[in-house]
C-alpha cells in the first residue's frame, strides 16, 4: 500500500528545497518553458480539464471547468486576475503551509502556467497574516525567479507577460472565503459579496478573476508535464490524483501526508507510514473527516475512502481532508463546543441568520457541555441550524457553521442527552484536569515520557 | 504624528503593486503595528488614511475587522495560545494554564508588570503540530510545558 507514486511531496527533501537552485536541479520551470513555447493557453486548459483535477480548497470543484468561466478575452477586454488562496483557516488544515515552506516555485511554476492558459496579466497570492515564514519563503522564491526571467515582462523570451504580488491577510476565517477574500486584497473589510456575479465576472477590482487554491494550482505543473492519462491513474475515476491529507488530533504521527484520493481513511489512521495508529492504542472515538466545517463522524465510519463521492455517500463531506482524530478519553460534547465558539468568533456579522446562530449554536452547546442543558436544547439546535441553511446567507459560513450541529446531532445524540440529564461531564467529573479531560499534559510530553 | 519616512517609501512601493492604492491598507497596517509599537494607535489610523486618501474612520473599520490588529496598548511580549481543536486534543487547556501561571496574566490581559499580554487564538494552521504558542511573531509547535517554561523565561 505504500508503493504508491508520490509527486506533491517529491521535491520536499533537502534543507535548501525552497530555492531556485534546487528547484532547477529537480527540472523546475522546464514544463513551463515547454508550454510557452509548444502549447497554446487553450491547449493547457485541456490537460487539466481532461486531468479531472478537482479543487483542493475544500468544495472540490473541476479546476479546468473554472478556467472555462473566464470571459474571451477578445470580447472582453478587462484586465484579468489569477487570486491565489494561501489563507488556509479551517481548523485542523496545514497543507498550504508545507508547500509554501518547502516547494514555493511549484507554486509559482503553477501559477504561471495557470495564468498562461487564462491570459491572466497578475496573480495576487493572499496569505493568512500568521504564515509569516511561509509568506516570506515565497516572496523570496518571487524574488529569484524574478532575477531569472521568469516573472515579469516578456518570460523566458516568449512575449508572455505575467506578474506574481503576495499579499497578507490579518487573521479573519472569513477571508478564505473567495469573495471575502478579494474585499480583503482589496483593503476592505472581509466582507463576502452576494453571488452572482461571479469573481470569473466580476472579481478583484470588478475585473475577471479565478480564485484557486494553494494546493490545486500546486498540481498543475505535473499534470502539464505528465499528462492527464497520468494524473488519472492515481485516485478515482471523479476524484483523481493525490492529495495532501493533515491528520491531527489523537494519533501516534500526526503529519501531512501524501496519498492518493480514493485511500482508506482506516489506513491513512492506522499504517505505519502514515499517522500509525489511535494514540496510546485507545479506540477511535470520533473524526472530523475534512476539517471542522465538516463535522465529527463516530469513530466506527473510519472505514471509507477518501475521496469526494465515497464521503459524501458515508454522510459528510472531504473539505480540506483535514483528518482531526478523537480518542476514547475525548468528550465529543467539549470538542462540538470548541468548534462552535470558532464560528461564533469567525462571522463576518453580515446576515442575522449567520450571526445570531453562529451566537446560539455557541451558546447552548456550551451551556450543555457546562453541565446547564436545558430540555429541548437539541430541538432548538436542529431548528437554529436550520435557518442556516444555504440559500439563506451571503455565504457559506453560516452552512459550516450549521454541519457540525448537525451531524453532532445525529450522530451523539446520546452524548448531548447524557449531559443534560446528568448535569454536565462523566469525562470531566472523572478524568484528570478541570479544564479538559485527558489533557493533563501536553501529548508531546507524554510521548516523551514514555520513550 | 506623521508617518516615518522609511514607511511611507515602503508604502509608496507596497501601492505600486495593485490597481487601486487602498489594496495596500492591510499590509500597511502590519506594518506599522510591527514598527510603531505593537498596537494600532488612532494617530496612525489618522496617518493612514491620509496616505491612503480615505477617511479615518475606514481606517478604524479595516482595523477593527481583523484579529491580528491590536487596537490596545499591549505589553513587552505577547502570547498567543491556540485553543481550537486540534491543538485542544493534544493539551492546549494545560498550555493555556501554565501560560497564566507564568506569566501573571489572565486571558486577553497584561501582567501588572507590563511584561506580557496573553492571548487566546483561532486555529493557526499548526493542528498536525500541535499544541502550538505564537510568542512574539514566532510559532512555537509540538509544546511542551517546560518548553513553554524556557520560552517565557527567556523573555525581556
Ligand atoms: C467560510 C469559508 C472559508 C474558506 N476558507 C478557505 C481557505 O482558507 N482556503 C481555501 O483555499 N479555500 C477556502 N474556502 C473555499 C473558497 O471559497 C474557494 O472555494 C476556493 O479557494 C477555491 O479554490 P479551489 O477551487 O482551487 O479549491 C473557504 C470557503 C468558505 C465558505
Ligand atoms: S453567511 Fe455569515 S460569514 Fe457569510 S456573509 Fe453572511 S454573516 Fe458573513
Ligand atoms: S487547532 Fe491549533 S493550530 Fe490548528
Amino acid at each position: 500500500m505504500s508503493g504508491f507514486e508520490k509527486y506533491l511531496t517529491s521535491r520536499m527533501t533537502g534543507e535548501d528545497s525552497h530555492t531556485l537552485a534546487a528547484f532547477k536541479k529537480n527540472g523546475g520551470y522546464a514544463t513551463l518553458e515547454r508550454a510557452l513555447k509548444e502549447m497554446q493557453p487553450a491547449e493547457v486548459i485541456e490537460v487539466v480539464k481532461a486531468s479531472g483535477l478537482r479543487g483542493r480548497g475544500g468544495a472540490g470543484f473541476p479546476t479546468g471547468l473554472k478556467w472555462t468561466f473566464m470571459p474571451d478575452p477578445a470580447k472582453d477586454p478587462r484586465s484579468r486576475y489569477l487570486a491565489i488562496n494561501a489563507d488556509e483557516s479551517e481548523p485542523g488544515t496545514c497543507k498550504d503551509r508545507i508547500i509554501m515552506d518547502e516547494d514555493p516555485h511549484g507554486l509559482l511554476e503553477g501559477i504561471l502556467l495557470a495564468c498562461y492558459a487564462m491570459k491572466c496579466e497578475a496573480s495576487y497570492i493572499y496569505v493568512r497574516g500568521e504564515y509569516r515564514h511561509q509568506y516570506d519563503r515565497t516572496a523570496a522564491a518571487i524574488v529569484e525567479a524574478r532575477a531569472a526571467g521568469l516573472i515579469g515582462k516578456n518570460i523566458l523570451g516568449t512575449g508572455f507577460n505575467c506578474e506574481i504580488h503576495m499579499h497578507k491577510g490579518a487573521g479573519a476565517y472569513i477571508c478564505g472565503e473567495e469573495t471575502g477574500m478579494m474585499e480583503s486584497l482589496e483593503g476592505k473589510r472581509g466582507h463576502p459579496r452576494p453571488k452572482p456575479p461571479f469573481p470569473a465576472g466580476f472579481g478583484l477590482w470588478g475585473q475577471p478573476t479565478t480564485v484557486n487554491n494553494v494546493e490545486t494550482i500546486f498540481n498543475v505543473p505535473f499534470i502539464v508535464e505528465k499528462g492527464s492519462k497520468w494524473f488519472r491513474t492515481m485516485g478515482s475515476e471523479a476524484s483523481p490524483g493525490n492529495f495532501l491529507v493533515g491528520i491531527s488530533g489523537n494519533v501516534n504521527k500526526p503529519g501531512v501526508y501524501e496519498a492518493p484520493l480514493g485511500t482508506n481513511a482506516k489506513v491513512l489512521l492506522e499504517a505505519d507510514h502514515f499517522a500509525g495508529g489511535v494514540s496510546e492504542g485507545r479506540q477511535l472515538k470520533a473524526w472530523f473527516t475534512g476539517g471542522s466545517s465538516t463535522g465529527m463522524m463516530p469513530g466506527s465510519t473510519v472505514d471509507v475512502a477518501m475521496d469526494h463521492d465515497s464521503v459524501k455517500a458515508a454522510g459528510t463531506m472531504l473539505g480540506t481532508a483535514a483528518m482531526i482524530m478523537l480518542d476514547d478519553t475525548q468528550c465529543v460534547v467539549r470538542a462540538m463546543q470548541i468548534i462552535a465558539r470558532f464560528y461564533d468568533h469567525e462571522t463576518c456579522g453580515q446576515c442575522s441568520q449567520c450571526r445570531e446562530g453562529c451566537q446560539w449554536l455557541h451558546q447552548i452547546f456550551k451551556r450543555i457541555e457546562e453541565g446547564q442543558g436545558r430540555e429541548g436544547d437539541i430541538d432548538l439546535l436542529t431548528s437554529i441550524g436550520n435557518g442556516m441553511a444555504p440559500g439563506k446567507t451571503i455565504c457559506a459560513l453560516a452552512d459550516a457553521a450549521a454541519i457540525p450541529a448537525h451531524q453532532m446531532i445525529k450522530h451523539f445524540r446520546a452524548d448531548l442527552e447524557e449531559h443534560i440529564r446528568d448535569g454536565g461531564c462523566k469525562i470531566n467529573k472523572t478524568g484528570k484536569c478541570a479544564a479538559g479531560h485527558s489533557h493533563d499534559a501536553p501529548a508531546t510530553e507524554k510521548a516523551e515520557a514514555q520513550a | 504624528m506623521a508617518l516615518p519616512d522609511k514607511l511611507k517609501a515602503e508604502f509608496t512601493e507596497l501601492i505600486s503593486h495593485y490597481p487601486e492604492s487602498r489594496a495596500g491598507l492591510i499590509p500597511a497596517l502590519h506594518r506599522c503595528q510591527e514598527e510603531l509599537g505593537g498596537w494600532v494607535t488612532p494617530e496612525i489610523m489618522e496617518d493612514l488614511a491620509d496616505f491612503f486618501g480615505i477617511e479615518p474612520v475606514e481606517v478604524y473599520g479595516v482595523a477593527s475587522f481583523y484579529p491580528m490588529f491590536r487596537l490596545t496598548p499591549r505589553g513587552t511580549n505577547v502570547v498567543k495560545v491556540c485553543h481550537n481543536i486540534s491543538c485542544d486534543l493534544r493539551g492546549a487547556a494545560a498550555v493555556l494554564q501554565r501560560a497564566k501561571e507564568l506569566t501573571g496574566a489572565e486571558v486577553h490581559g497584561t501582567s501588572a508588570d507590563g511584561r506580557f499580554t496573553l492571548e487566546v487564538v483561532e486555529c493557526q494552521g499548526c493542528c498536525t503540530t500541535a499544541p502550538m504558542i505564537d510568542l512574539n511573531d514566532n510559532f512555537h509547535e509540538n509544546l511542551t510545558l517546560d518548553e513553554l517554561e524556557r520560552l517565557i523565561g527567556g523573555c525581556k
